[in-house]
């Protein structure tokens, strides 16, 4: 297992474009064996698929960090974390509007991302990185 | 409890070519991987490579066991299928898994100018009728 990684929890690193297959393979793992059914599993692989691509595109390199979690409800659920040194997001809000990119993409990674989780974080300082967390929760 | 996966050590990504088949006057893009990006916008250029050497009119790109349709890879079947119109073939997309086209429709994606069929099966039948059409019209 990669350094830091315990029974519940996997880090991976993203230093290339392929490593945002093996983020998503290894969500979809997550996700299957938590207990998540086919299109959870989908919305799960396909979020992390966007913000693994923000992390290669917009920073070059950062960490992913897949936990199971359980809420205060004893909900268990998906915790997957995207950390990155890169840029930073000037404005945040306007960054989560469809259609904004520096790219040239579709700018439908952090928009698209929400949608798809139940839950979802985000802060950025210029400068210094980005963090984006999102959750998703087995129905009861 | 221990839920994870085993063996997270061993995640690897080999790189694939994705055959073209040539089948009459139309082409058949099975694609049976998870596609990195850089590997789907090859494959976007083979293909339309693939149109200009032998000629084909139609191109059928099978997901069937795709899981995964995220705004990169919808965004690069979106412009292979204007790509190709504007070479005079059309693309029909054959196979979409029901989460997958549940999470491109909440995803925000719109891929409303595209061909798409069930499955390979009906893919041809509409090809064929796309193809038939243009040669009367």
């Amino acid at each position: 297992m990669p350094e830091g990684s315990s029974p519940d929890r996997e880090i991976i690193e993203i230093r290339e474009e392929r490593d945002i297959v093996i983020c998503r393979q290894a969500c979809r793992e997550w996700a299957k064996s938590i207990g998540f059914n086919l299109v959870d599993q989908t919305r799960i692989t396909t979020s992390a698929s966007e913000l693994a691509r923000n992390i290669h595109d917009y920073a070059g390199f950062g960490e992913v960090i897949i936990e199971e979690v359980e809420n205060s409800n004893g909900r268990r659920g998906i915790k997957i974390t995207f950390t990155d040194r890169g840029p930073g997001i000037p404005n945040v809000e306007v960054a989560m509007n469809e259609g904004w990119t520096t790219k040239g993409s579709m700018g439908m990674g952090l928009p698209g991302a929400k949608k798809l989780m139940d839950d979802f974080y985000i802060t950025s300082k210029v400068g210094e990185g980005t963090t984006v967390i999102i959750w998703k929760w087995l129905p009861f | 409890m221990i839920s994870s996966p085993k063996n997270p050590k061993k995640r690897s990504v080999e790189i694939q070519k994705i055959p073209i088949l040539k089948i009459r006057d139309y082409l058949i893009v099975p694609i049976q991987i998870d596609l990195d990006d850089l590997s789907a916008s090859r494959l976007q250029q083979d293909i339309l490579k693939k149109i200009d050497a032998t000629g084909a009119r139609g191109v059928i790109i099978d997901i069937s066991v795709v899981e995964m349709v995220d705004s990169y890879l919808g965004r690069i079947l979106g412009e292979t299928a204007r790509m190709s119109a504007l070479m005079d073939a059309a693309v029909v997309i054959s196979g979409m898994q029901p989460a997958v086209a549940i999470t491109l429709i909440e995803l925000g994606l719109q891929l409303s100018e595209i061909y798409t069929a069930l499955n390979l099966e009906s893919a041809i039948d509409l090809i064929e009728n796309l193809l038939n059409g243009k040669k009367h019209a």
